[in-house]
This record gives C-alpha cells, sequence and structure tokens, in this order.
C-alpha cells in the first residue's frame, strides 16, 4: 500500500450506484446524485494534486472525444480525466474527417459506435444533438455542450468550486451575468444551482436574455449594480464578440461600461465574494482584468483544475454503470 | 370508363353544403351524384343498379386539402404524385391542391400543364397546381399568372416563402385580381423568423432553441390585409396559427375585407410542448406555438374566423429529419391523418360535426370555384364513407406517403375511413 493507494481508498468509498447511461442534462439528475458526484470529484482533487495521478478505473475502456466545435479547455479536460483513470482516449475532429463531407451526424455516430467505445463524449453546435446521439448508439453519452441547450459538466465543475470555497452551496446567492440568450453554461448552472438550494439571478441587456426567464425561478436584472447586489458569486458569461457592434448590444466599450464586471460594480457584490467565468474570457469586454487576475476574489483557475476532478468523478460514475450492466 | 351505377343506403349523410346532418341514401352513376336522398329512401331503382346498405356508417363529400407538397418534379425521394395521391385516397382526400416550390418551380404553364397531366394519368384523386406568385417563388418579379390560369393552376403563392417587397407583393394582388386568379400569402416577417426552429417563449428559452415571437405573424399579415385593402383582391391567407394573428384577421374581417384564412391541422392538435426532447417530427412551418395559440385557433374554428383547415401535407424523408433540431427540414405529412385528426376535434373537443367537415369539404371548394365538396345532384361523386368512432392509432410505418414524417405517430385516434370514391371509383377500400 503506498500514499497514492490510500487516496484511491478513500476516492473508491465515494463511489455509488449511478442510474443514468447517458450524461445529458442536469434536469435528469436529483440532489442526491448530485451530491454524491461532487464528493467524488473531491476525491479526485486531492488526488490530482499528487505527483502519481494514474489510476485504473476505466482500464480497457475506450472515450471517444467528438468535439463538432472547437474547444481547447473542455476536450483537454475530458481527455486528462480519461487517462488519468486510465482508459484508452481517442480524439477525433470532425472538421478534418468526413463529417465535412456531407456525412450526418448520425451516421458518423453509428461508424464511431461500431468501433465499441464506451464513453463518448459529444460538443454539437445545436442543441438537442447529445440526446440524439444518444438514442442511436450503445455506449454511455456525456454531453459536453450542446448548442445553446446544456453543459452539464460545467455546471458541475461550477458547483465543485463554489462548494470548495464556501463549504456549501444552499442559501448562496449567485448572479449569472451576460450572454444569456446563447449560453448552455448559464442554463445548466440555472438547473443545478436551483436544485442544490442556491437563488439565482441572472443579469444582462434584454437583448441577451431568453424570453420568460423570469419564469425558470430566477429573478432578472437588467441593471448589473441591483443585479449582483449583494451576492456571494458573481459569474460572468463569455460574449461572443461578434454579437457586439450593433447586433446584440451597441459597442464593445458600451457593454463593458453596464455590463463588464470591474472593481467598482463588484463592491456592489457581498463581503467575501467570488468571481467566476466558464473562459475563455475577454478581458476588457465582460471582466476587467484586475479582477479577473486577482485571487483573492476569482475562482477562475480553481474552477478549470476542478473541471478535470468534475469530469474524472462523471467517467466513473458512468463506467460504473456500465460495469453493473454486464 | 363507365362502372355500374350504385346505391349506398342506410347512411348516415352529412353534407356541409346544405347543411344537412341525417339518414339518407345516395345513387351513383356515370361518375357523378345521380340522386341524394337526405332523410328518406331513393325511389324505385333499375335493377341494374347495385344497391349497398352502409350499416348506418357516415357518409361525407371528400375532402379538398389546399396545401400539398409532393417532391413531383424535382425531388422524388420525398413523394411523388402518385404516392401523394395514393395517402390522399387512403386519407378520403379527393381532391389536393399541390404546391408551386417544387424543382422547377411551377411558375409557368407548361409545368402546370406536366403535374395536369401526370395527375389525369394517375388515376387516383383530383390533383390541381397552384402557381408560384413570382418567378422562381423568388418574390422579386410576377410569373405568369394569366398564362398559368389558362393552364389550369387554381390561385398562386409562393408557399412557405413570404413576398417581402410590399410593391412586388401589391403588384401582384392587382395583377391576380385582374384575372380573377386568388392568391394564396405566407403572414411571416421574415426577418423575425429568420433562422427560427420554435415559437420564442418559456420553452423555446430553456430548450436553447432560435425562436421567432408570434408576432412576426401579425406584422405581415396587417401589412398584407392593408394592401388587400388597397387593391381590393382576394386573399387566401395561409395559415394563421397565432392569437395575435388572430386578432389582425378578426379587424380585417369586420372591415368587409375579401379575406379567406387557413391554419393547418398541426396547429390544431399540437403545442410546443409536443417537440419534448427534440423531436423532429414536431418541427413544422410555421412553428408549433404555446397552448393558449392552439386553444385560440380551435376557438376561431369554431366561431368560423378560420374558413379552412389544411393538412399542410410535407414529406421529407429520413435524411431531412435524423438531423439536430435545428438542422432538421421543417413539415409534416398529413393528408392519411387530416381526417382523423379533425374528427378528435368533435370527439374529443365537441365541435360540431357539420361545422369541422365545411373547412375541408365545401368551403375550399367554393372558395376555387370547384364543383366538389357536396353530396348534391350533379356534383361529382367523390364520397367518403367513414366508421366514425372506430379507434385508429397512428403508425408512421403504415403510412401510404413515401415519407412517414408524422408527428401523430403513436396517437390515438377515433374514425376510420372504410372507403373513398372519386367519380364514383372506388380509389381506396379499407383492407
Amino acid at each position: 500500500m503506498t500514499a497514492l493507494d490510500a487516496g484511491l481508498n478513500a476516492v473508491l468509498g465515494r463511489t455509488f450506484p449511478f442510474p443514468k447511461r447517458h450524461f445529458l442534462s442536469v434536469l435528469d439528475l436529483n440532489e442526491v446524485e448530485v451530491t454524491s458526484l461532487l464528493d467524488l470529484a473531491d476525491g479526485f482533487v486531492a488526488l490530482n494534486r499528487q505527483t502519481s495521478k494514474k489510476l485504473d478505473l476505466l482500464k480497457g475502456r475506450t472515450l471517444m472525444n467528438l468535439f463538432f466545435e472547437n474547444s481547447t479547455r473542455t476536450q483537454s479536460s475530458f481527455e486528462l480525466a480519461g487517462k488519468r483513470l486510465g482508459a484508452d482516449v481517442v480524439n477525433m475532429s470532425p472538421r478534418s474527417s468526413s463529417i465535412s463531407k456531407g456525412e450526418t451526424l448520425i451516421d458518423t455516430a453509428v461508424t464511431l459506435n461500431a468501433m465499441q467505445p464506451d464513453l463518448l463524449v459529444v460538443r454539437h453546435g445545436s442543441s438537442g444533438a447529445a440526446s440524439l446521439l444518444a438514442q442511436k448508439v450503445t455506449c454511455s453519452v456525456v454531453n459536453a455542450g450542446d448548442g445553446q441547450h446544456e453543459h452539464p459538466t460545467q455546471a458541475l465543475l461550477d458547483a465543485l468550486s463554489m462548494r470548495r470555497a464556501f463549504g456549501r452551496i444552499a442559501g448562496l446567492k449567485i448572479a449569472i451575468c451576460g450572454d444569456v440568450l446563447h449560453s448552455r453554461v448559464a442554463r445548466s448552472n440555472v438547473g443545478l444551482l436551483q436544485m442544490l438550494g442556491a437563488n439565482v439571478r441572472l443579469v444582462g441587456p434584454p437583448t441577451l436574455m431568453p424570453a420568460a426567464a423570469d419564469r425558470w425561478g430566477v429573478d432578472v436584472f437588467h441593471d448589473m449594480k441591483q443585479g449582483i447586489a449583494g451576492c456571494d458569486v458573481v459569474m460572468m458569461l463569455r460574449l461572443q464578440l461578434e454579437r457586439m457592434d450593433g447586433v446584440m448590444a451597441p459597442s464593445q466599450r458600451e457593454y463593458f461600461r453596464f455590463f463588464g464586471l470591474d472593481r467598482e460594480k463588484l463592491a456592489h457584490a457581498a463581503p467575501g465574494v467570488r468571481v467566476m467565468h466558464p473562459g475563455p474570457m475577454n478581458r476588457g469586454v465582460e471582466i476587467d482584468s484586475e479582477v479577473a487576475d486577482d485571487l483573492s476574489v476569482s475562482l477562475i483557475q480553481d474552477q478549470v483544475e476542478m473541471g478535470v476532478a468534475a469530469r474524472m468523478a462523471v467517467l466513473t460514475a458512468l463506467s460504473a454503470r456500465l460495469d453493473n450492466d454486464r | 370508363m363507365s362502372e355500374r351505377p350504385f346505391a349506398l343506403t342506410n347512411l348516415r349523410l352529412i353534407d356541409p353544403s346544405s347543411g344537412f346532418d341525417g339518414p339518407g341514401a345516395v345513387l351513383v352513376a356515370e361518375g357523378v351524384v345521380a340522386d341524394v336522398a337526405q332523410g328518406g329512401d331513393l325511389g324505385a331503382l333499375s335493377p341494374d343498379v347495385e344497391v349497398v346498405d352502409a350499416g348506418g356508417q357516415l357518409l361525407i363529400p371528400g375532402l379538398v386539402d389546399l396545401r400539398v407538397k409532393t417532391g413531383e418534379p424535382g425531388a422524388e425521394t420525398k413523394e411523388t404524385l402518385k404516392s401523394a395521391a395514393s395517402a390522399a385516397a387512403a386519407g378520403g382526400v379527393t381532391t389536393v391542391v399541390v404546391q408551386p416550390d417544387t424543382d422547377p418551380v411551377v411558375d409557368e404553364a407548361s409545368v402546370v400543364d406536366f403535374i395536369l397531366r401526370r395527375a389525369r394519368d394517375i388515376e387516383l384523386v383530383h390533383v390541381y397546381p397552384a402557381g408560384a406568385a413570382t418567378k422562381g417563388a423568388r418574390g422579386e418579379r410576377m410569373a405568369e399568372i394569366g398564362l398559368m390560369r389558362e393552364a389550369g393552376c387554381v390561385y398562386v403563392t409562393d408557399a412557405d416563402r413570404p413576398i417581402v417587397n410590399s410593391k412586388v407583393f401589391r403588384r401582384v394582388l392587382a395583377y391576380a385580381k385582374a384575372f380573377d386568379v386568388l392568391v394564396a400569402h405566407r403572414p411571416a416577417d421574415p426577418w423575425l423568423s429568420a433562422g427560427a426552429a420554435a415559437t420564442e417563449g418559456e420553452f423555446a428559452g430553456r430548450m436553447g432553441l432560435p425562436a421567432v415571437p408570434p408576432a412576426a405573424e401579425k406584422i405581415m399579415l396587417e401589412r398584407d390585409l392593408a394592401l388587400v385593402e388597397l387593391t381590393e383582391a382576394r386573399l387566401l391567407v395561409d395559415q394563421v396559427t397565432t392569437a395575435c394573428g388572430l386578432e389582425a384577421l378578426q379587424h380585417g374581417k369586420a372591415r368587409g375585407l375579401p379575406v379567406t384564412a387557413t391554419t393547418s391541422i398541426n396547429h390544431l392538435s399540437f403545442n410546443e410542448i409536443d417537440i419534448g426532447d427534440y423531436r423532429t417530427f414536431c418541427k413544422l412551418d410555421p412553428p408549433l406555438r404555446s397552448e393558449d395559440d392552439r386553444q385560440a385557433v380551435i376557438d376561431a374554428l369554431a366561431s368560423g374566423l378560420i374558413d379552412i383547415v389544411v393538412s399542410a401535407h410535407a414529406p421529407a424523408p429520413p435524411e431531412d429529419k435524423r438531423l439536430p433540431y435545428d438542422q432538421a427540414t421543417p413539415g409534416a405529412v398529413g393528408l392519411e391523418t387530416l381526417l382523423p385528426a379533425l374528427l378528435n376535434l368533435h370527439h374529443d373537443g365537441g365541435l360540431p360535426l357539420l361545422d369541422l367537415l365545411r373547412t375541408v369539404t365545401s368551403r375550399p371548394a367554393d372558395l376555387l370555384g370547384l364543383p366538389a365538396g357536396r353530396i348534391a345532384k350533379g356534383a361529382p361523386a367523390d364520397l367518403v364513407l367513414v366508421d366514425l368512432y372506430a379507434p385508429v392509432v397512428i403508425d408512421s410505418d403504415k403510412l401510404l406517403s413515401k415519407s412517414k414524417n408524422t408527428p401523430f405517430d403513436g396517437r390515438r385516434l377515433q374514425g376510420q375511413v372504410i372507403t373513398t370514391w372519386v367519380d364514383g371509383r372506388a380509389v381506396y377500400r379499407r383492407g
């Protein structure tokens, strides 16, 4: 028994019978499952900080990353998570494969499925794409972002970062700010954080707010200072620059003036506020560098670290479910 | 081809054009209704007449469907005129008007003629083409409306595409009026609708779907009504599906404008929640609306504000539907489900049968000046014998349409076609 084995046992002690075959939406989960996943991920955080990080929980399993949209951090996060758990990891980039020759999403999925992967991690630009794939393949599908719908592992890692920073999630006041309309991160976070008992608000200009967002059980603000007043967490969303210049907002400088997070606006939040961002950041557009780089308030680096652990937890849970199916 | 005359007796006869619903009998000879007995018996029949006791089943006029798409010419993998005609016969639809947005577009007399000749060779149901209002249905320059009219097109429309340029649409209306040609137009603001896959609201917001606000329908409809007022031309509003659109329609009709409005059977039967987990068979154009809108459309049908129900038959093969929701082709097949789904509004919703059937028989026929859509002496013997109470579970695999994209798959409805006659010929018999 080495030191690593002791850590491993601590992690394995946290595994639980995960009842789902796929990981598509936070709405498929309940509070108990989420809490168990967070506990498991907590164990992986400790493990990931050791020199020897390799486990064999997924030994023999094949993980396929199928990313139809460019992504650096999510794809490498899943790749690392898979490798640290001992799985064989294959990255498919449809850009250079037959998908660009007119093959449909389902044909690609069925082809890959015939290669017998155990876990398929999918990112696609269309809402519902991961769920569509899950209906057509025999392996487990993990949604790594489908259009403007959901990004459930991001919500899980955000919850993990918050729970580690505050010791709890229930009762936290959390403001999600920026381009909510196009954000899958916002949708997954709203669902998951509400499930865990947080008080969630959405802040952004009306052009970037989904219709009837006030019926999601959140408070909607169009004034940033009011929106983040008294909040424990301010979560900024990425705003695609092409949506500026008069399309969704008049200009970058006007957007930053009213909806960018700087010290002045942040002063309205609760003492001890923490700032989050799913990345990649547009510095000087939605967030001021001064805030982003202040490690006493920013959880942004933690989020990246928690990403690997949270994805290890999801992969472990799904793999355990596959073992039970045997 | 003259077939032996036959008499259907012991019927429940429904003829919306005369407002009759009661026991009766019908004599068919040489392709027309030779005699009708409303409430009584036919007189003495000659011995060569075959007498069929219908056992009290329902006899209605064959349905007239003003909005049907096939893939012919140009996209025969979706649907051919023949497969569409078979589906129509099975669904009790005896007259279909096919849309012009084929490849090539029906924007000149030769293509009108092609469709009429193909339909004549198929010998199943009556098929009439609608011509394009503008060349290539591109909304820029007028098509040859007069020549197409001569060749046999029954109205003009750019189908799914609104004619955005108001000057062009004004000229189409004014020109068509001179030839007494009806113009149909889709009320949809193109900029608000661009890229939309669902109706704006809580559902689309949660699902992360690009959405169009219902007001897009109202905006275009109000423009169209203003141009109708200007030109005094007849307009067929192609599918009103929202409460706010109905409000605009109400105002237009109250001003006495020569406007007729349709809605689709899909918008009477489904709301946006039916999209569920991104079911692309429920992706339609216009998109499915909220339940409030659906109820408003049903109310408008009951009050007569909406005149006509169409199937909006739009076949799409799997390669167009088995895609992520925002990439899938909109549309649903509907010829075989139009009648049972409409009857469902009677069985479940309590709408009077006469009123419901009027919207798919005499009203559309009268609008186009066709002799069909009624059970009257001398009218074509386009008849449908219906088992009004027979339960049916819609099974997409059993549809005769070449494409099986029906949102009704698995739905339990009531009402089955027993036999369909076109010009006195049985073109469908329940197996």
